[in-house]
């Protein structure tokens, strides 16, 4: 297949690539979106294939390794439960970073393969090409591996600081300058392997400082960069459907980084400096000891909602990690035959990862236009009788709105001290992830639910 | 003076990097997680890449240092490929709207 013909072919693959993205504006085009996606994919492949047209056994090897891959990737994809998506996600890109290093050790060592030259004299724009593609790679292959083992809980999601920390990285971030311009001037190989090390090293140190509920920017961040990563590649292979698709991925990450950290109201430099969560806990812990609580069992909080006429539902991380969407679907079926409207209401940093809480839902087959996002709903909470706060706490916490000593004031929150009763259902009082006392757990019309949150779905449920 | 091929490339990339910026805006809120998982199988294209190096050089020897990078490189995207697009897919599927009959 001549190279045109095959460049014409990357491009429509490209084109495709941005129609499954397009697709997702709805739910309703979404899957047609998917397909595109892999009738791109498949292009794709099987025009690198013919434009290489090289059949001989090492193709055999190829379709063995493609197939190998292939098996274990649709075995994750029917095994994983849903609520462990923010892991897989993380894992997903430290294989993108990988493969990408990998390439471009490749493409150095066997350059007239990839048209760029041959070894000690490889053309000076794809060798900063290939270094760009190679240390974004490596970073974003190191970094998800701890956002992998942080949200996995094999390592602390606490975040680890220590002194110097950002002087170290920021010298790390030189060095990786000076060693592509070394490796440009030398074409030493020797720079080529220290670039890849330092490029791990800080990939490791980047994220190690961020704590585990600013996991969702984190995630959106290494998306972001696998996008760079395979762009910097295309620059390198000539390709346009990878840098296509590298444009767009980067793009995305950095749009979903930025809608977390608003959700956050905190600047993305904030987020990726780390330690929030860590020292912060003097403002308010002194006086929190003594006051009192309203605490109750399923049998009020079912009277409760049965008398109501309005309820909304407010899930957090703490639902997934209860696995408690089913019991809690179970739950407002039964509201429903009772006559109640039931809403659920979605804070835009619940959970681990960009709308982490919406795929549960809907695998719980509650209907996603029961499902609200923050601005969407935030009027009705005045108007609602109940609001079912489960496994969610910093999001609702109305210090976000006046004071401001806070450390989250100013972050957008659910208005949940507006209704007329409020259900909190948590293991204990301990404060959120910031570290922070709730006002509302003290204030007279909340009750708190003290119990697993699908247990107590589940009592509510029988005694409704 | 002829315009660097390099040139063309960076255009379709700044190019796409709009068209991404507006495309993902216009992506709702609730879908954010099947967009990572897809955006995490479309970049896995790098696939490409890994075939070129897997299948480069010589007729006598399938296993030169960048054959077997290569192929390891074309696994790890593969898993990707096939587990990002079939996990997209198995969440797109539970998206369902409220019963007529409600």
């Amino acid at each position: 297949m001549s190279a045109n013909l095959s460049a014409i072919f990357y491009l429509i693959s490209g084109v495709l690539f941005i129609l499954a993205l397009r697709g997702l504006s709805s739910p309703e085009t979404s899957r047609q979106g998917n397909f595109f996606g892999i009738l791109g994919m498949t292009i794709a492949i099987t025009v690198t294939f013919l434009s290489i047209g090289n059949f001989s056994s090492g193709l055999t090897y190829v379709l063995i390794f493609l197939l190998i891959g292939g098996l274990v990737g649709a075995f994750i994809a029917y095994k994983i439960p849903m609520t462990a998506m923010p892991e897989l996600v993380a894992g997903f890109h430290s294989l993108v970073g990988l493969s990408a290093v990998l390439v471009a050790v490749s493409a150095f060592l066997n350059p007239e393969v990839f048209n760029l030259g041959s070894p000690g004299s490889i053309k000076l724009a794809s060798l900063i090409e290939m270094s760009i593609g190679a240390a974004v790679g490596a970073i974003t292959f190191s970094g998800s591996i701890i956002a992998f083992l942080k949200l996995q809980g094999i390592m602390s999601g606490s975040p680890i600081t220590f002194r110097g920390q950002h002087l170290l990285n920021a010298l790390l971030l030189i060095s990786i300058v000076a060693l592509t311009y070394l490796l440009c001037a030398t074409q030493s190989s020797n720079f080529f392997w220290t670039l890849l090390v330092v490029s791990f090293l800080i990939g490791f140190l980047l994220i190690i400082p961020i704590g585990g509920a600013d996991m969702p920017v984190v995630i959106s961040m290494l998306n972001s960069y696998s996008g760079w990563a395979a762009a910097g590649i295309g620059f390198t292979l000539e390709n346009s459907a990878l840098i296509i698709t590298g444009a767009l991925v980067g793009s995305s990450g950095a749009i979903l980084s930025y809608i977390m950290c608003k959700g956050m109201n905190r600047s993305f430099f904030n987020v990726i400096l780390g330690g929030f969560g860590a020292s912060e806990q003097s403002s308010s812990s002194s006086d929190k000891e003594h006051r009192p609580v309203k605490s109750g069992n399923a049998e009020d909080a079912a009277f409760l909602m049965k008398n109501a006429s309005s309820v909304i539902i407010v899930p957090g991380y703490g639902m997934a990690v209860a696995q408690a969407q089913h019991a809690l679907r179970e739950m407002v079926d039964t509201l429903k035959k009772n006559d109640i409207k039931v809403t659920y209401a979605i804070h835009p940093v619940a959970g681990r990862m960009p709308g982490h809480m919406n795929v549960l839902l809907a695998e719980a087959n509650v209907p996603y236009d029961e499902v609200f996002e923050l601005e969407e709903i935030n009027n009705d909470f005045a108007n609602a009788d109940v609001a079912f706060v489960i496994g969610a706490n910093d999001v609702t916490n109305p210090a976000a709105k006046n004071d401001p000593q806070s450390p989250i004031y100013g972050m957008p929150v659910l208005d949940v001290e507006k209704c007329k009763s409020v259900l909190f259902v948590k293991r204990s009082l301990s404060p959120g992830y910031a570290g922070i006392d709730n006002d509302l757990f003290y204030k007279e019309n909340t009750l708190m639910l003290f119990a697993d949150a699908k247990k107590m779905t589940e009592a509510i449920t029988k005694n409704l | 003076m002829e315009i660097d091929p390099f040139i063309f490339r960076l255009s379709i990339f700044i190019l796409s990097i709009f068209i991404g910026y507006y495309v993902v805006w216009s992506v709702t809120p609730s879908l954010h997680t099947p967009l990572m998982s897809v955006t995490n199988a479309i970049s896995s294209v790098i696939i490409v890449g890994a075939i070129i190096a897997g299948l480069a050089g010589n007729f006598n020897n399938d296993f030169t240092i960048s054959n077997i990078l290569g192929f390891l490189a074309i696994s790890l995207a593969a898993v990707n490929i096939f587990g990002g697009f079939l996990v997209t897919q198995r969440m797109l599927q539970m998206y369902k709207k409220k019963k007529k009959d409600r």
